[in-house]
């Protein structure tokens, strides 16, 4: 891998990473607050409370996918046994 | 007596700034290790002395805000990602012993691929960034304290004092943090990163603090809360889950 390669996955992975929703979560978050905040509204907790909804969401989300390979493994593994018996 | 204000002004702000690029080169430091955290914090000095000896009095006028947004937008999403891959391994969504596997088998390679320049261009950017964005901020503090009481030289001294003091402290820091497990640790970076990343984005953003800096000890405590809230409540899913199998 060239150093440009390695410079720009760099990037990649820095910026994007895993799951690409919570780079763009965030700069939603904050192209959000700083209107708010300009207009001297309270305007702190909106952050914070972003910052839970996108990690509970991302969280959630592989949960869910665990969960649905957890079952297909099970169907397939009830399908070998009844094919076996 | 004013100019004993000023110092001790200068220092006590400089000193919570120096804290905080600290508490991120440790954190890089210790789980990623040392040698391409401390090129970023030489190429941060380095940038700093330039535009500090560039700009003089005037970089009391470089858009913080703007630094701040950028930089702690970047660092928030950074550390999600690193506190959402600490949630999922003590969870039980995400193998630790495999991870630290690859982590290590990672960092063999990216040593042996390049032993002297930076091997880890993550440690490398954090790093870089904390200590970039604070040092600007220190430099902020003297130009304006300084040139308010016109004797930067006096604000000068008390930020190099900060400087000696947080150096000791970081130097006492460093042995007992290098003991804590590998994967607490992490799970630490990941809180330490995604609260300064939501300190510093908001700020940049344009949001007033309640407390002002004081505030992000509740930013790090409610980011606390709200990962072991999630790992419980993935632990209560995996436990359920293993029930039902069974």
């Amino acid at each position: 891998m060239n150093v440009i390669t390695r410079f720009a996955r760099f990037w990649y992975d820095f910026i994007v990473g895993d799951d690409w929703t919570i780079a763009v979560a965030v700069i939603a978050l904050v192209a959000v607050t700083a209107p708010i905040a300009h207009t001297g509204r309270l305007a702190w907790p909106i952050i914070p409370a972003g910052v839970a909804a996108i990690l509970f969401a991302s969280v959630v989300r592989v949960r869910r996918a665990h969960e649905r390979a957890t079952a297909a493994e099970a169907r397939a593994s009830d399908r070998e046994r009844e094919a076996g018996a | 007596m004013h100019s004993v204000l000023l110092v001790a002004a200068a220092f006590l702000a400089s000193l919570v700034e120096m804290v905080e690029a600290l508490t991120i080169v440790l954190a890089v430091g210790v789980t990623r290790g040392w040698r391409s955290a401390a090129w970023g914090v030489a190429a941060a000095l380095a940038g700093l002395t330039a535009i500090v000896a560039a700009l003089g009095p005037a970089i009391a006028r470089l858009p913080i805000d703007s630094l701040r947004v950028v930089v702690g937008g970047i660092l928030l999403i950074f550390g999600l990602q690193w506190l959402r891959k600490a949630i999922l391994r003590a969870g039980g969504l995400k193998a630790l012993h495999d991870e630290d596997a690859i982590y290590e088998a990672e960092i063999a390679e990216l040593r042996a691929d390049n032993r002297r320049g930076i091997s880890d261009w993550y440690s490398f950017t954090v790093a870089f960034k904390g200590v970039f964005l604070e040092g600007l901020e220190v430099a902020f503090i003297i130009v304006t304290f300084g040139g308010a009481q016109k004797n930067v030289g006096l604000a000068t001294i008390g930020a190099a004092a900060a400087l000696i003091v947080v150096l000791i402290a970081g130097a006492i820091a460093h042995a007992p943090l290098s003991r804590v497990p590998e994967n607490t640790l992490k799970f630490g970076v990941g809180v330490m990163l995604t609260s300064f990343g939501v300190f510093w984005s908001a700020e940049g953003a344009g949001v007033a603090w309640p407390g002002n800096d004081a505030s992000l000890l509740g930013v790090i405590a409610f980011v606390v809360l709200l990962s072991f809230a999630l790992v419980a409540m993935l632990q209560r899913n995996t436990a359920t889950s293993k029930a039902a199998v069974a």
